[in-house]
């Protein structure tokens, strides 16, 4: 039940930053941001900035670096907070 | 490390488009530099007819010029040291215009650093008139990244 509450959190994130031709039910745990949500990495950065802030944790290069779809994001959001426990 | 000169000949710009001639100062998130703009900028001609204004889409590239590129090329050159190439784009731009700027102005820009992460530099930027009046002001964010060498 966390994780779906997690995906909630994490897609009311990223529909702020989606183009005007892509609908907020095109977020799937397998949307690709970049190349099916046609996000542009300007945006990815500040989705990732706005994960760190409503969960806070802090990511680095190499998270952003595997950071391709929304389940590596819950993914990545997940070790974090066990990593802080 | 990069002085200020070095950081101005990194510059993917020139002549027409260069609007940089000095910077002034430049930190760990914050510069400042400045230009003037000539009598001749290709612009005049048709902005306005017959009146030539700076046009605001100028300003807003001068203040980028300073105050994303020249403060990018530093932080990279600090953070990951100095190569030949890289790479910058202009992803966001929120600006508000107060005073018209005129043929032969020097503007200053200041420019101090919100963020720098991941490749993204967002900066909250301001430009004075020779007479330290605010032209405009607006918050611009930008991608910098050097290219794989």
């Amino acid at each position: 039940m966390e994780d779906d509450h997690r995906f909630t959190q994490l897609k009311d994130i990223v529909k702020m930053y989606l183009p005007e031709d892509v609908p907020v039910g095109a977020i799937g745990m397998d949307s690709n941001f970049i190349k099916e949500l046609n996000i542009n990495s300007a945006n990815l950065v500040d989705i990732v900035l706005d994960v760190e802030d409503a969960f806070g944790i802090r990511l680095e290069n190499e998270d952003m670096d595997r950071m391709q779809t929304v389940r590596d994001a819950l993914n990545i959001i997940t070790q974090k907070l066990r990593d802080k426990k | 490390m990069l002085v200020t000169n070095d950081i101005i000949k990194k510059l993917p710009y020139e002549d027409p488009f260069l609007f940089v001639d000095r910077i002034n100062m430049v930190s760990d998130n914050a510069i400042e530099g400045c230009y003037t703009f000539k009598k001749e900028e290709f612009f005049y001609k048709g902005h306005f007819k017959g009146h030539p204004v700076t046009p605001g889409v100028i300003l807003t590239e001068c203040c980028a010029q300073i105050g994303l590129v020249c403060l990018g090329i530093y932080l990279l050159s600090t953070e990951e040291g100095e190569t030949a190439g890289f790479q910058v784009a202009l992803s966001g731009s929120e600006m508000q215009f107060m005073l018209p700027v005129l043929p032969l102005e020097t503007v200053t820009v200041k420019s101090n650093m919100l963020f720098f992460r991941f490749n993204k530099l967002k900066c909250e930027v301001k430009m004075y008139n020779r007479q330290a009046q605010l032209v405009c002001r607006g918050v611009l964010s930008g991608m910098i990244r050097y290219t794989n060498t």
